[in-house]
Formats: C-alpha cells, structure tokens, sequence
C-alpha cells in the first residue's frame, strides 16, 4: 500500500487500525520468522544427534582440536552483546537515542570480535591441515577416528552457518543504527530495532548450544 | 490516492510496467504471480508432453526414438536416455517448485485472503513483493541450469547420485533454496494477516474455508520449508566441499538426506492439497446454494491434516533400508492422512446432498476433483501399505497416484478456483461453452493418461526409465494419446480466458450468488478492496 497516514508520531501504513495494531503484527511477523531459522539450524542438530549417536568417539576426538578457551570467550562476547542490545532498545523507550547509539556500536562491536576470533580459529584448523570432510588432510593430521572428516564437516557447516548470521546481525545492527542517528526512533516506535534485537538474541541462542555440542563434547 | 473515485479499480489505478513490477498492492501481486506461473506450467507441460512422446513406443532401443530425431539445437549432443532423465528433472522441478507450491497460496491466495477477511491488504505487502522476486530469481536461477551442464538427478536430489553427477545441481539446489524462501514469506504473511487483519466481526469461525485452509497451509510452508533450505545447503557443501554428512565413503549416511528431503518434502505434498481443498470448499458451497456441511469439521480436518503431515515423511522410504518398525509405524500414521481427508470429502457430499447443483465449469472441475481426488487418495491408503508399497515402489502405479493427486486434485481446484473467480480478477465474464468443452477435455484426457499408468504399474513397469518392453506398449500409447487430450483443453482454456480479457462481457459483482466477502465488493475490486470497511455478523455461507 502506498499510503499511509501518522498515528501517534508513528507511520501506520493504511491496512492497520493504529500503531499498536502495525506494532503486534510485526512483532508476529518477526517471531515467526525467528520460527524458520531456529528450524533451519534444528536440521543442523537432527544431523549431530545422529552421528553422535553413531561415532561419539569421534566427536571427542574432534571437540580435542577445538581451543574451547577461544570458545568461552566467544559465548562471554555473545552474551554480553545480547545485554547491550537489550539496552539499545531499552534507551529508545526511554527516548535517550544517543544512549541507545552507544549501546548499538557496542553490540557491532561484540560481533567484530566474535569473528575475529572466528577468524583465527578457522585460519588456524586450516593450517593445520584441518577442513571439513575429504579435505582433512589425512596426513597432517593423523585422525585415530576414520571419519573425522565428518565432525569437522558439521563443525564449519554449523558454525559457519552461525558466523553467517552473525554478519548478517552486524549489518542489520548498523542499519538501525543508522536509522537511530537520523531519529526515526523514539518511545513509541522502535519495531525495527526490537525486530533486529530479538533476531540477534536468537543467535546468540544457537551459538549458547553450539558451543557444548562442538567445543565440550567428549 | 482516494478509493473512492469511480471507475478506478485496481487494474486502472495507475499503468505502465513499472507500476506492477513495484506494486505492495496484493490484487496485483497475485496476478503477477499468475502470469509467472502460467508460464512455468506452459513449460513444464511442454516437457510433460516430449515425455509421454518418447514413451509411444517401445523401440527407442533400435534407435527409433522421438527425443533423438529432435533437431540437435534442442537435443545437444545428449542420447536419448539422459535426453528423458533430463526433461523428467525439469518437468518435475518446474511443476512441483514453480507452479502447483505457489500455484493457489501466491495466486488465489494472494488475491482472495485479504478479500475473504476483509483486510485492505495482506500485514506485510513488502515481503509479498519480495516472496515473488524470489520466485523469479530461483526461476533464473533454475532456468540457467539449462544452458549449463542440465540436471539429471529427478526433482528430489536424491544422493549419492546428486553428488556424483557433472550436472549444474549446486545452483539448481540454491534455485530451489531461494523458491523456499518465497514459499516461506507467503506463509509468514498469510499467518500474520489471518490473526491480526480480520475486519470486525469475523472471528476465526466465521473466515470462509478457503481462509482456514491457506492458514494450515500456511503453517505447513513455514514449519516444513526451512528444513529443505538446511537440506539442500548441506547438499550444496557436500558437492562443494565434501563434508561428508550424505556421503557414505566418509561416514556419512544417503538415506539421511531421504528422511531430511522428505520431512519437508512429504508436509509439501499438503502445501499443494490443502488450499485446494479450501477451493473446493468455496465451490461447492456457491454452486449447491447451500450452506457448508460441516463447517467446524472441515475447518478443523486442515488442521488435522496439517499436523499429521509432518509425522508421515517414512513412507518414502519403505524400501531403502528404514527399519521394519519405523515402516509399521510410519504406514499406520499414513493411513491417519486418510480420516481428515474423508472427513472433507463426505461433507462435501453432504453439502450436495439436496442441493440446487449448478453445472457451470468451476463446479464440473469441483466435481471432477472429488472424482479423481478420491482414485488418488484411495490409492495412497494402498501404497502406504508396507507389503502393497514394496510391489508398487518406482513404478508406474506410484507416477499414476500422485498426478492423480496433484494434478486430480490440485490442478482440478486450480482451473475450478480460476473459473471462479476469474470474473472478479479481471472483471470480464468467460465463454461459458468454452470453458466446459476445455473441462471435457483435461477431464477425460486425464483419466485416459493417468489411468492405464495404474495397469503398467501394477504389472511392474518401473517408473524413469525412457524406454520398456515391448509388451507395455499398448497401455503406453493410450496414455500418451490421453496427454494430447489434455494439451487440447488447456489450449482451449486457454483461449477461453485471452477472449474474456480481450473482449469479454463486463462482470456483475457477484455472477455466481456467493456469500464471501470478496463478492460484495465491486468488479474489479477497488485499490483499497472495500469502500467502506465491511462488518460481519454471521457465518461465510448463510444460503436459506
């Protein structure tokens, strides 16, 4: 529709009966599609549970060339990126935007590290000839398990799919944030970020199962 | 822009390619959809015929083949063998992916939901805009495979063979990905303006059943979908990276990739059902002048069949290697499928029963749905027998079933609902004649297709392969001169529908006598669907 009309101080597009309406509905909208990649990632951990199952031994064996101190410090960055974005939206109720700007930059800032360490983690498996399934450098590595290859395969495939999300959560952070300096936000309209905060928590969520299930198993 | 400026609907509100290719307003987007996917299923039933040609006869092995006598522009330097396989994957990938998946959801859905609840709109017509560029591009996408290495691996990637074949199937996958995530913003967006843009006084016993029936399709599209998306990525890194998830030579496991395929794959199967079931609802209903029997029934049934959809995906799999108890277990939830779908059809019966039956040409493509629908679903009670489905598997009476179901069923209530409604669409009124002489046709031309395949399977032809014995041959040319029958009534229906929008009668606002909201309004509907937002006080189908 291309018209709209302001309720509020809120743009509400012409198919709602006020912003409240427009708010719930997008909110709806945003949960469920929080629904399909919390799906996409359970086809992820349906995977694990069955070659777990089969081959624990070789999932202790991977889980041993995994530094999970790079990995706790992952889940602190995480976590404490899931407060400041909290935060951000908190400030936008309150109507303290420059608040709320820092609160972004910080939580851009938490995702910047975690994949930088993500970074280093993957630079260094790939020189020690670790890749994910038939590029294991079997002579590099020596795996005691004959299919290591196939934890590694579920290691970058889960966690690179993860580390995607991440990127994904850093730009549209970004963009609120620059939304956010530009004033579209105050006390009564804030869906954009609140939609972007609970796609962040969501992986921060998976990232709070992923690390377990690769950096501690076994 | 005023909804009040006479003469204006949605058609001629504003013109120029530019106006529709940037449209939120879900009228358009619907016939946009419309458009697309008739192409599609003009090229799909193209393939569809080449193949039923190459099957006339059982010679092919002497080099009497019609795919090799194509000129070599179209056939490359392909035998005839990958020739079919080839022309197999694309008429199943096209038809299945890009025309029966959005088929009613995108185009019926799209333009009736909103209509039906009285809403001005769907919640979110961006993402509406969005879910139809992603259909295009997977379309690209898909379509460029063509002109790369061809796919040949069946529309289910089936591996080992989906990573072991030169074909372009990485980018087919991602195509297919992307159709995925179409599928998912037309459900998410169905779900979200069925609970929250209800206009006052509809409650959700009141929304027509074409509306419950999207809903529980919708459902199904944004549970089952992200599972193919995970799917078809890990099946992209195996051909990519040989991550070994799928791949038995590194501890992976193939049939793995059946059961992920199939969870989505199976609840899909009732993507492309259950609106038309909401179709044939509607249909029935307006042409008996009666008011739905059953209404809570058939409303609560979609949702009985939503949910056991997801609970039946091993019936796929009874021969590759599931264990015997999951098989039992999985055949009992399969015949589960069988009581809401009766629940349907016996309603539908009763709405009949006593009724004043119009025989125009929706109801005839209703009436021809609970014909062919009920062949197909009996049939699947069969196949979902264990001992009946290890005779029957990858044959021919598998490939009779399932066209029974989807294009019987699916295909049937596609037309029904297009006859419909199309005066409301386009706000002109078809040629009567013609569109029951182009019913005549698909209907008797798909019984003489799709029947003698129920023989040849029964008798053990298997299925995909593009040449038999010779001792199939009779039943194989009935079969294709039936394919014919059915390219004649779509070419009829055809232009059927080109005349009514050239120069057709102008529509009243309600040709049939419905009860639905979407008739009250005027022929085409007007920008903003209502003049004045309606009211309801009573159920969808109040016939005295």
């Amino acid at each position: 529709m291309s018209t709209s009309r302001i309720v509020n101080g809120v743009e509400v597009a012409t198919h709602y009966k006020d912003d409240t309406h427009q708010y719930l509905s997008n909110k709806e909208g945003i949960w469920l599609f929080m629904a399909t990649e919390i799906l996409m990632f359970g086809g992820l951990f349906i995977g694990y549970i069955i070659y777990h199952t089969m081959y624990p031994e070789m999932f202790a064996e991977g889980a041993k060339y995994l530094d999970w101190k790079l990995g706790f410090v992952n889940t602190l960055v995480l976590i404490f990126s899931s407060f400041t974005m909290a935060l951000g939206i908190y400030f936008n109720q309150k109507n303290q935007p420059k608040k709320a700007v820092m609160a972004l930059g910080a939580t851009v800032l938490c995702g910047a590290i975690f994949m930088v360490i993500k970074y280093f983690e993957y630079t260094h498996k790939f020189h020690l000839g670790i890749y994910p399934g038939q590029m294991l450098n079997l002579e590099m590595v020596k795996p005691v398990h004959q299919n290591l290859g196939l934890y590694f395969g579920f290691y970058f495939c889960m966690s690179g799919l993860h580390g995607l999300h991440v990127l994904i959560g850093m730009c549209l952070i970004t963009w609120v944030m620059i939304r956010n300096i530009r004033g579209d936000f105050h006390s009564n309209y804030y869906t954009p970020i609140e939609g972007v905060g609970i796609f962040w928590h969501i992986i921060d969520l998976i990232w709070i199962f992923l690390f377990p299930l690769l950096y501690l198993v076994g | 822009m005023s909804h009040a400026v006479a003469g204006k609907n949605y058609l001629n509100e504003s013109s120029g390619l530019w106006s529709w290719l940037t449209t939120l307003d879900h009228k358009r987007i619907g016939i946009m959809y419309f458009v697309s996917v008739m192409f599609f299923f003009l090229i799909g039933g193209i393939m569809a015929l080449l193949l039923r040609l190459e099957l006339f006869s059982s010679n092919a092995q002497e080099g009497i083949s019609f795919l090799s006598s194509l000129p070599n522009v179209i056939k490359g330097d392909a035998n005839p063998a990958d020739l079919y396989n080839r022309i197999m994957t694309y008429h199943g990938a096209i038809m299945v992916f890009m025309v029966i998946v959005p088929g009613i959801p995108a185009i019926l859905g799209n333009f009736f939901l909103p209509l039906q609840i009285g809403a001005k709109d769907v919640a979110f017509p961006r993402l509406n805009l969005l879910s139809w560029y992603c259909l295009m591009a997977g379309a690209i996408m898909a379509f460029a495979t063509l002109f790369l290495n061809k796919v040949d691996t069946g529309w289910t990637f089936y591996t080992p063979y989906s990573i072991r074949t030169g074909a372009s199937v990485v980018l087919m996958v991602l195509a297919v990905f992307i159709m995925g995530m179409s599928s998912i913003l037309t459900g998410l967006n169905f779900i979200v303006t069925v609970h929250k843009l209800r206009c006052p006084g509809m409650t959700m016993y009141r929304i027509p059943l074409f509306v419950w029936a999207l809903y529980s399709t919708a459902i199904i599209q944004v549970l089952a979908t992200p599972i193919l998306a995970i799917t078809l990525l890990l099946l992209a890194m195996e051909r990519v990276f040989g991550i070994g998830i799928f791949d038995p030579k590194l501890g992976g496991d193939p049939v793995l990739f059946q059961h992920f395929f199939w969870f989505y794959s199976h609840p899909a199967v009732y993507i492309m059902i259950l609106p038309a079931m909401g179709v044939i609802s509607e249909l029935m209903t307006t042409f008996t002048k009666k008011t739905i029997f059953g209404y809570t029934a058939i409303a609560y049934s979609s949702l009985g069949i939503a949910a056991v959809s997801f609970f039946v995906w091993g019936h796929h799999l009874f021969v590759s290697g599931q264990s015997e108890v999951a098989g039992i277990v999985f055949s009992f939830l399969t015949m589960l499928v069988g009581v809401p779908t009766a629940i349907k059809m016996f309603n539908w019966l009763a709405t009949m029963y006593r009724g004043s039956i119009e025989f125009t040409a929706p109801m005839l493509y209703a009436l021809g749905f609970l014909f062919l629908f009920a062949i197909g679903g009996v049939t699947g009670i069969m196949l979902a027998v264990v001992p009946v489905d290890v005779h029957f598997h990858d044959t021919y009476f598998v490939v009779a079933h399932f066209h029974y179901v989807m294009v019987g069923g699916t295909l049937m209530s596609i037309m029904g609902g297009f006859y419909y409604w199309f005066p409301k669409m386009f706000g002109k009124m078809y040629n009567m004649t013609m569109a029951i002489w182009s019913w005549v046709f698909i209907f008797i031309g798909f019984n003489v297709t799709f029947f003698p395949q129920f023989i040849l399977g029964a008798k053990g032809m298997p299925r995909r392969y593009f040449d038999y014995i010779p001792e199939y041959e009779q039943l194989n040319r009935i079969s294709t001169i039936g394919s014919w029958l059915i390219a004649t009534g779509f070419v009829i229906g055809l232009i059927a529908m080109i005349r009514a929008i050239t120069k057709g009668e102008k529509a009243p606002d309600n040709p049939w006598g419905g009860k639905t909201l979407e008739w009250t309004t005027s022929t085409p509907p007007p920008h903003d669907n209502f003049t004045n937002e309606p009211t309801v006080t009573a159920g969808p189908y109040e016939y005295k």
